[in-house]
């Protein structure tokens, strides 16, 4: 098993590498000066000249690729412009923030994701199937801002039940911030939702379909004891290859759904530092999201190897 | 021999099931509806879309307007149909773009082993970025505007379309009539042009109609973000961004744009599932 992982983990490593570059040279593409871009319109020549120097652009290219390396391989993304503080540190505040978010987002996803595709996959073709798959067609569908949007309408100010925004950490008040994340949660999930429906429900369509589902049936099993042991179990697998897509939509989908809910998450953050030309925040937090998400995948690819005894064996 | 005359070709076979096929018929109408309206905007829409009314300001739709105005009292209709025609038109360039350098891209990789290997660690890099990140990341370096969410989108998406052109030729390289054709000698471009190219086409044109729909909402979302085409021009995105901060009492500005918005979406992708259906039966999802 730890063979699987180091081998796993080392071919990330290259990914990491080209991403790390990519986000390097995303600051070089900017049209012009990117000093005078990101100092706004009102700076003065020397303002723009200091700047520059603190972001190390009048440095030759080769030198400031070394900063940067040598800046990641100690943690140091640089200095947000906004926040005037190191981006790690702003990153590694805001991230728990995200985290709890996208998990919360994850649970209702595995719950009713899971029950929807199963009992539609039972029920072929019944009204129960019809009306989850017409529900999972509305969750792909739905722009996930835009649900945000109604259900601030209806839920925030109409009925008055949740608050419209605004956010509370659940190690200060657990109740506070169910009630600050259920909102942005549902909107999240909604996507993945569907996604996770539709896909629970071919592969458990596919696994009932096996001999070895009729054999337990023939030798007298619970139909309950046949679908959870024999097939469920047997169709999470290939699901399980799912959460890597679906976590990266969540983190994905709190960018839009932190800014619309006021959360102070690393979404909002990422839009802020764009909407305000603080590359060097940019820069970082792409970096950073990205190399979190291709470690979930990493760890995804993993227990998918476990799960399955045939590629457990293969590469033993 | 009769028969033989009589066969229709196999593109008005397969025509003929596709509108047989009830989703996909249904998704054709929807995004056929949002198509038509962004093509006749000039003909269906009498008010300039920028056109500033104060004195019309924030009217619910009725029959003067029948969308509504917002908080410029600038007609609604006229904004939403304008904006169908930028996403429209952002999301078939997207769709172009990633047709001709994704398939490029993909038949390279799959066809000449030697180039898979760079070609694909670079797309795995640009694959593990969130898409809409990374969107929100080149965009924001070129700035905004609307050319620039094209290219934006398309870096974003060409990898994912050039992994599944991949897939296809490498399973159709091995194919014997591909080796038949190698051996009677014909050459690489000749190979993937007339053997290989065709019969890839399937999967390509299915990933192509999920594409749209994610052209138009991530569209939607930059530019809802801000980072979109620059107002006044409308679009979707920038609509309900303008409309959120009087959305409790004017709600007619945010729930139109997003009606059109989610009905584009699942038009096409109903439109998808239909022809993953029946141009790629081994993807199929009912049964």
């Amino acid at each position: 098993m730890f063979g699987i992982f180091v081998r796993r983990f080392a071919s990330a490593l290259p990914i990491i590498l080209i991403v790390s570059l990519m986000t390097f040279s995303l600051m070089h593409f900017i049209p012009g000066d990117p000093a005078a871009a990101m100092a706004g319109l009102s700076a003065t020549p020397d303002m723009i000249i200091q700047l520059r120097h603190d972001l190390g652009l009048d440095e030759p290219f080769l030198t400031q690729l070394f900063t940067w390396y040598s800046g990641l391989l100690h943690g140091n993304l640089g200095r947000s412009i906004l926040m005037g503080k190191p981006v790690m540190e702003v990153m590694l505040f805001r991230l728990p923030v995200t985290v709890a978010l996208s998990a919360y987002a994850l649970v209702i996803t595995l719950v009713i994701g899971l029950v929807a595709g199963v009992f539609a996959a039972l029920r072929h073709n019944s009204w129960v199937d019809q009306a989850a798959m017409v529900f999972s067609m509305l969750g792909i569908s739905l722009p996930n801002f835009w649900l945000g949007l109604l259900m601030i309408i209806i839920f925030g100010v109409w009925l008055g039940w949740l608050p419209t925004g605004g956010y509370v950490a659940f190690s200060d008040d657990p109740v506070g911030w169910l009630r600050t994340s259920t909102m942005p949660a549902v909107s999240l999930a909604l996507l993945q939702v569907g996604l996770l429906a539709r896909i629970t429900r071919s592969t458990m369509l596919e696994v009932l379909r096996q001999d070895y589902i009729r054999t337990a049936r023939a030798k007298g099993l619970k139909w309950r004891v046949v679908v959870v042991k024999h097939a469920l179990v047997n169709a999470l697998i290939p699901i399980t290859t799912v959460v890597g897509i679906i976590v990266s939509l969540s983190v994905s989908g709190s960018v839009v759904t932190e800014s619309l809910f006021s959360i102070p998450g690393v979404g909002q953050l990422l839009t802020q530092g764009v909407l305000n030309r603080d590359y060097p925040l940019v820069q970082g937090g792409l970096l950073i999201v990205t190399t979190l998400l291709v470690f979930v995948n990493v760890l995804v690819d993993v227990s998918y190897a476990l799960l399955d005894p045939r590629v457990r064996h293969e590469n033993r | 021999m009769k028969t033989a005359e009589t066969r229709r070709h196999p593109a008005w076979e397969t025509l003929g099931r596709l509108l047989r096929h009830r989703m996909f018929a249904m998704g054709l109408c929807l995004f056929g509806i949002i198509v038509v309206a962004g093509v006749l905007a000039p003909v269906i829409t009498s008010v300039d879309p920028t056109k500033l009314a104060m004195r019309f300001k924030f009217r619910p739709p009725s029959a003067d307007f029948v969308f509504g105005t917002d908080n410029f009292g600038r007609s609604l209709w006229s904004r939403v149909i304008w904006g169908a025609q930028l996403s429209m038109m952002i999301g078939a360039s997207v769709v172009l773009l990633n047709a001709v350098f994704g398939t490029l891209i993909g038949a390279v990789a799959g066809y000449f082993p030697r180039l898979d290997n760079v070609l694909m660690r670079l797309n795995d890099a640009l694959m593990a970025f969130p898409a809409i990140l990374l969107a929100i990341g080149i965009t924001s370096v070129l700035g905004p505007s609307t050319v620039n969410v094209i290219l934006a989108l398309s870096i974003v998406y060409i990898p994912r379309t050039a992994r599944i052109v991949r897939a296809s030729v490498i399973v159709l390289r091995e194919m014997e009539y591909v080796q038949a054709a190698v051996a009677a000698g014909a050459g690489h471009w000749r190979i993937l042009r007339r053997h290989i190219m065709p019969n890839a086409m399937g999967p390509l044109i299915v990933q192509l109609s999920f594409l749209f729909a994610y052209a138009v909402l991530s569209e939607a979302t930059l530019s809802f973000l801000g980072l979109g085409a620059v107002p006044p021009t409308p679009t979707w995105g920038n609509i309900m961004a303008e409309g959120r901060q009087y959305m409790t009492d004017s709600f007619w500005i945010i729930t139109i744009p997003g009606v059109a918005l989610m009905v584009t979406v699942l038009g096409l992708n109903l439109l998808g599932d239909g022809l993953r259906d029946v141009l790629d039966p081994r993807l199929r999802i009912q049964q």
